[in-house]
């Protein structure tokens, strides 16, 4: 299986572990990535709060260079890159009005064949969970697992689970042998990136999440976006001395726990990499070795 | 004090209606959209508040708020709202009428904190992070700003100290200067 | 209900449903099937020994689940006629052939398991459906937890648990541990005024019986304390305003104007997130049971009754009547007549007054051997008809049949339930029918003479 890969900006620095994690995955898995050429910015948030053209241009560069490589399947690990391009996309299908006016600013017309797909949809409906388990080597011996969305499933174009009770990610947590807790807090917004002009509300939205989770008896916390596992692991230590908590909850990347199952490499998988260790809770659950 | 005359009174609505394609006047005031937004406690106006000016044609107040700034576009509201209104969507809206009006603006750390994210774009076609950050606190004039976290994303590998810059930048940089910040209507 | 059973001039059919309705007002031939209860009706006394004794238990539906029901039973205590059914589906002996305790127990033989449905066609001349409501399954919102968090209820649970020959015998209790609830938050407009969710209308009842409750509640039990999330209080009635003030004033409701966000469950607690928007700030409570005012929607079956009965419904399944103003208990379809909530959601003195008022429209029927018709109506003239019938197939109504004459099929209208729209004039291809007053040549001599006053005036220039 070969699939197109828009890694996106965060992926390649402080999400680096995410992109390490998938790739190593997919190779497990055997499946291609091959990401979009020359790939830019989709612009984020920043693009569609100050401005509303740029903010479907650079998603539609995005799928102008997809459909040119030939790539009929995006995966985009990031809830707001997958939101911009499977958007921009439909949007041009609705209104060809609008697909002149990005054909102009951009310069190449996208043809509308790229169909976009997120980690959790690909994984249900490309791969299946039947696939995943065969790719299992190990289990995540019983792993207590909270699985926090953010506003993934209510993103503009996005429509892969249930916005309120989401289940995607919970589903794929049980086939790889972890117990997925059920929670109020699965879509809770983590502050985004309020996290830099605004830290003292993102810390407060972290706190809230944290708490749930750990008063639900979570052992860790899986994640489906670069921004949310930021706002959750590296904001910890701020809010325990502001608030004067001990949380030490780890924040894993759901394709960091396919790994585990799969028996990759700790650094391969970039666990290393992330602020509030997994180690010990890992080692305890017989998930890892010394 | 609100002033209401029957001249200009529907002249927000229908400019709200035009640009984002969302016509506040189904909105009965409920209240939804306030009681499950996350940033509510820190908003001078809530997001109710903020379409009840709309209605009324309240423009001053409305563009000088923080609210719509510090919208984090979780899209609770716009996903619960019985009247099924797109509220995250006006709040870009009004983002882009508060530009366009061009009078100081409620958050200028988040204008500042987007503003200098495009510029990244614009100059190499992805963000770099770090340059995003230190410029951010330079801007603000707080360099030490998460300087805590320096060490540890550094030593995590977190940090992408070089940036990359993609091969088509010039292309971007012509998106750039053809988009404009409110798409015309036909 | 029970001196419905008793009247000479009243027959009562229970447990039967109408299965074809032919024929037009004043003539309805009107088939029904009786199905087997499998106890005799002459000969059952109403004793109960059979409910007492019998072994197989099911979810009571008339308790919403709450408390169980036996597979012989009568759905509850002041049911007409004091006869049980047997639940096919759940009773020991049709589902596995053993048992037989409530026969072989009957004082009076009247269990008979080989009862037989029976179906028979009468003649009525009107109908009159008053075939209510149900509610609106709010599990549909998944932020607000109902059906997941056992603690979520509806008004209508709260109502039999308030009830002292329900389920709980009058103690309202929390469904998780049975323990007695302190904070009791209610949610108006759980799915009523809500476009998204398909029911944009007012449910009309819900203010009051949700004031209703919270004065029973405190009245009851002191220790409780009741707020109360709505967006506009609907009093209308006579005492209705007084009423929901006093809840306010000398119960102490508290009354939170603004809707819930999200119910959130943290260790067997619930935390209800809603806003105020008279103070323009959130509010949270913590909650020990939530009771949702759900939206009155139309029975599930309702436009298959509909359908059968030849009546139209709006987009909501809700029986249309003849004109909102000034027919309100009238169908579309003469000689059906519509009450209660099948037709909107009424309260009591609404669902008692347009039944008083059915009743008498049907008594001018009844009383009558002739009909007085609007001579507006459609008629055919069987020498130009084609007999092509593409009338009958435009008619709403079926208003048109078609018919034999000198041997040539052609259309005939049916007098009675013509509502001359002229949908069959407009239709027809040859101008056989036509309705009075409004016939082609009538119509054409109308235009022509305006076209004769305009070239006069000469404000129209006409080619030669």
């Amino acid at each position: 299986m070969q699939v197109g890969y828009y890694p996106g900006c965060s992926l390649e620095s402080s999400a680096r572990e995410f992109d390490l994690s998938i790739r190593a995955v997919f190779e497990k898995m055997e499946i291609s990535l091959r990401e979009i050429p020359d790939w830019n910015c989709c612009g984020a948030s920043p693009a569609h709060y100050l401005n509303e053209e740029l903010a479907m241009a650079l998603p539609y560069r995005n799928l102008v260079k997809a459909e040119e490589a030939g790539l009929d399947r995006v995966i985009s690990p990031c809830p707001a890159c997958y939101s911009h391009l499977k958007h921009t996309h439909e949007e041009v299908i609705k209104d060809s009005g609008l697909g002149d006016r990005l054909r102009t600013i951009v310069g190449k017309e996208y043809q509308g064949r790229t169909v976009s797909k997120h980690l959790l949809d690909f994984i249900k409906e490309d791969i299946g969970l039947d696939r995943l388990k065969s790719s299992m080597k190990s289990t995540l011996n019983g792993l207590k697992v909270a699985s926090y969305y953010g506003c993934l499933t209510r993103l503009p174009g996005v429509d892969i689970d249930d916005k309120e009770n989401p289940i995607l990610m919970d589903d794929i947590i049980g086939a790889l042998g972890g117990e997925p807790l059920d929670w109020s807090y699965k879509t809770e917004c983590c502050g985004a990136s309020l996290s830099v002009s605004r830290t003292e509300i993102a810390l407060r939205l972290v706190k809230a999440i944290l708490e749930a989770a750990k008063v639900r008896g979570a052992e860790c916390i899986a994640v489906v976006c670069p921004l949310c596992q930021s706002n959750l692991d590296t904001r910890q230590g701020d809010i325990n001395k502001k608030f004067r908590t001990s949380y030490i909850v780890p924040i894993l990347y759901l394709s960091q726990l396919i790994g585990l199952t799969q028996k990759l490499g700790f650094t391969q998988l970039g666990l290393n990499r992330l602020i509030i260790s997994p180690n010990e809770i890992l080692l305890q659950k017989g998930i890892i070795e010394k | 004090m609100s002033y209401l005359n029957s001249q200009d009174i529907h002249k927000l609505r229908n400019r709200i209606l035009s640009i984002s394609g969302e016509d506040v006047s189904k909105c009965i005031q409920c209240g939804k959209c306030t009681a499950g937004c996350p940033i509510s406690p820190e908003m001078d106006l809530q997001p109710n508040q903020v379409l009840r000016l709309i209605q009324i044609n309240d423009e001053d107040a409305l563009l000088r708020c923080s609210t719509i700034w510090i919208c984090a576009s979780c899209q609770t509201c716009s996903v619960r709202c019985p009247e099924e209104i797109d509220i995250a969507k006006i709040m870009d809206s009004l983002r882009k009428l508060a530009l366009e009006a061009k009078i100081p603006v409620g958050e200028e750390k988040v204008v500042k904190f987007d503003e200098i994210f495009l510029d990244s774009i614009r100059k190499r076609g992805r963000v770099h992070e770090l340059e995003l950050v230190m410029k951010y606190n330079l801007a603000l004039r707080q360099p030490f700003k998460d300087a805590h976290l320096g060490p540890v994303m550094f030593t995590r590998g977190k940090l992408g100290i070089l940036g990359h810059k993609i091969k088509e930048v010039g292309k971007i940089k012509e998106i750039f200067k053809n988009s404009r910040r409110i798409k015309q209507m036909e | 209900m029970t001196e419905s059973s008793h009247d000479e001039n009243i027959e009562l059919m229970t447990y039967s449903e109408i299965v074809e309705v032919k024929g037009f007002v004043g003539n309805f031939d009107v088939t029904i099937r009786k199905k087997p209860r499998y106890v005799d009706l002459t000969k059952c006394t109403g004793c109960g020994l059979c409910t007492e004794k019998c072994p197989a238990k099911v979810p009571s539906e008339w308790n919403l689940g709450m408390g169980l029901r036996k597979a012989i039973y009568k759905p509850f205590g002041q049911a007409v006629p004091n006869v049980p059914v047997i639940d096919k589906e759940h009773c020991t002996f049709f589902t596995k052939g053993k048992c037989k305790v409530c026969q072989k127990l009957c004082p009076a033989g009247a269990v008979d398991y080989e009862q037989q449905e029976e179906v028979v066609t009468k003649k009525f001349g009107a109908i009159i459906v008053a075939t209510g409501f149900t509610q609106f399954d709010p599990s549909v919102y998944g932020e607000y937890g109902a059906g997941k968090f056992k603690d979520v209820i509806t008004g209508l649970h709260l109502e039999r648990m308030l009830d002292t020959s329900g389920p709980t015998g009058g103690h309202v209790v929390r469904p998780s541990d049975q323990k007695e609830p302190k904070n009791i938050v209610f949610i108006q407009c759980v799915g009523s005024r809500d476009e998204s969710k398909g029911h944009p209308y007012c449910s009309r009842i819900c203010c009051m019986y949700t004031a209703k409750q919270a004065i029973l509640l405190k009245d009851h039990f002191p220790e409780t304390q009741s707020y109360i999330f709505y967006i506009d209080i609907r009093a209308g009635g006579k005492n209705y305003e007084e009423f929901v003030k006093r809840a306010q004033r000398e119960y102490g409701a508290i009354y939170i104007r603004g809707r819930v966000s999200k119910i959130y469950e943290t260790n067997g607690n619930l935390i209800v997130r809603g806003v105020d928007t008279l103070t323009g700030k959130q509010v949270e409570i913590e909650a020990d049971l939530v009771v949702l005012a759900t939206a009155i929607v139309p029975q599930p079956d309702a436009i298959e009754l509909a359908k059968v009965l030849n009546i139209p419904y709006d987009q909501y399944g809700f029986y249309s009547e003849a004109h909102p103003k000034l027919q309100p208990v009238e169908s579309v379809t003469k000689g059906i007549f519509l009450t209660g909530s099948c037709q909107f959601p009424k309260d009591i003195p609404d669902s008692v007054a347009t039944t008083g008022a059915a009743s008498v429209r049907t008594c001018e029927i009844l009383s009558k051997d002739e009909l007085i018709l609007d001579p507006k109506i459609a008629f055919v003239n069987p020498d130009i008809c084609s007999g092509c019938l593409n009338c009958v197939e435009v008619c709403p109504f079926n208003a048109i049949e078609s018919t034999v004459v000198d041997g040539r099929t052609v259309a005939q209208v049916i007098p009675t339930l013509c509502h001359g729209c002229g949908n069959c004039a407009s239709t027809c291809r040859t101008s056989a029918v036509n309705v009075s007053g409004f016939t082609d040549d009538q119509i054409y001599a109308q235009v022509a003479s305006v076209f004769e006053i305009l070239k006069k005036e000469s404000l129209l220039e006409l080619s030669e």
